[in-house]
């Protein structure tokens, strides 16, 4: 099934990347039912686990947290880049960088990936290792010490929408 | 449309020379890196959207679409990559600093493994030349 999803996926890249096709010529659209095979046999695993187990069929509820994630995300990449372009312009550099640990609840390894991703695209903060539980955060300007503000900082306003869309 | 589609390109290549910037003045791996995936990835993205609001839905405009989606996914993990490789190849913060709780997950052991195995490689290395 997981299989079938990707070659379907990847073909129908496939045709919008060739698209201006030549309509006295298929070969374009032949070679891609060939081509998509490679990504699926080199690297789709058989239905593995990236959702939990009470949620194993989607449901449109899930769908719409999914949709609503991307204007959340959009939002906190452009205020992301006001924050670092001001932290470049500025004349005195006003940076207190360093290293923080913070906590997921996440379980499922899609959900913790799309949470790295998107701590890297928002304010100041740069994903750089996860253990377990426990991200490792380059966080440009730190202003607290506590571990749990820090986490509900840097990836609360995210956890939130990620743990309905896949828990 | 068209307009609104340059203005928009013209953001984006502002973001990305407000990122090249950063790059030169941020002082270590880490901070450069937040300039160069956060100020580039916007600035990229934008200039593909762009093209698109200028192309619609046109052959053009969908690969720009693609390419933007490409870009997002790839942008953080590249540099997710970089950070922990620099990490873990012993590039130091920079002195201001405030915390490193990252180094707490390498304890002695670990690093003992890695001064070995720096060393062999740099001994293969010798070897070779």
């Amino acid at each position: 099934m997981n299989k079938i999803i990707s070659y379907l996926l990847i073909y129908i890249i496939w045709l919008l990347l060739s698209w201006p096709f030549n309509p006295l010529k298929i070969q374009d659209i032949l070679v891609g039912l060939v081509v998509a095979f490679i990504p699926v046999i080199l690297f789709v695993k058989k239905s593995k686990k990236s959702f939990s187990k009470s949620s194993s069929k989607l449901e449109i509820k899930r769908i719409g947290w999914a949709i609503l994630y991307i204007p959340v995300l959009i939002y906190n990449m452009i205020i992301a880049n006001f924050d670092v372009l001001y932290r470049i312009i500025s004349p005195e550099l006003p940076i207190k960088p360093g290293i923080v640990k913070i906590n997921t609840t996440l379980k499922s390894s899609m959900a913790r990936a799309i949470l790295c991703n998107s701590i890297t695209l928002t304010p100041g903060t740069l994903t750089v290792d996860i253990k377990e539980d426990i991200i490792y955060v380059h966080w440009i300007n730190i202003t607290t010490s506590s571990r749990n503000v820090a986490t509900k900082k840097i990836a609360g306003r995210f956890e939130k929408i990620l743990k309905k869309v896949f828990e | 449309m068209y307009y609104l589609g340059i203005t928009i390109i013209g953001i984006g290549i502002f973001f990305n020379l407000a990122g090249c910037v950063g790059l030169i003045r941020f002082p270590d791996v880490y901070n450069r890196l937040q300039a160069a995936t956060k100020c580039v990835t916007l600035g990229t993205s934008s200039i593909l959207f762009g093209i698109f609001v200028i192309k619609g839905f046109t052959p053009a405009g969908t690969k720009a679409l693609l390419v933007m989606l490409f870009v997002l996914i790839t942008s953080p993990t590249g540099a997710h990559a970089l950070a922990r490789g620099a990490y873990r190849y012993g590039v130091k913060l920079w002195s201001g600093s405030k915390k490193d709780e990252y180094s707490e997950e390498f304890n002695q052991k670990d690093i003992k493994i890695s001064d070995e195995r720096s060393r062999e490689l740099s001994d293969e290395r010798f070897g070779e030349e």
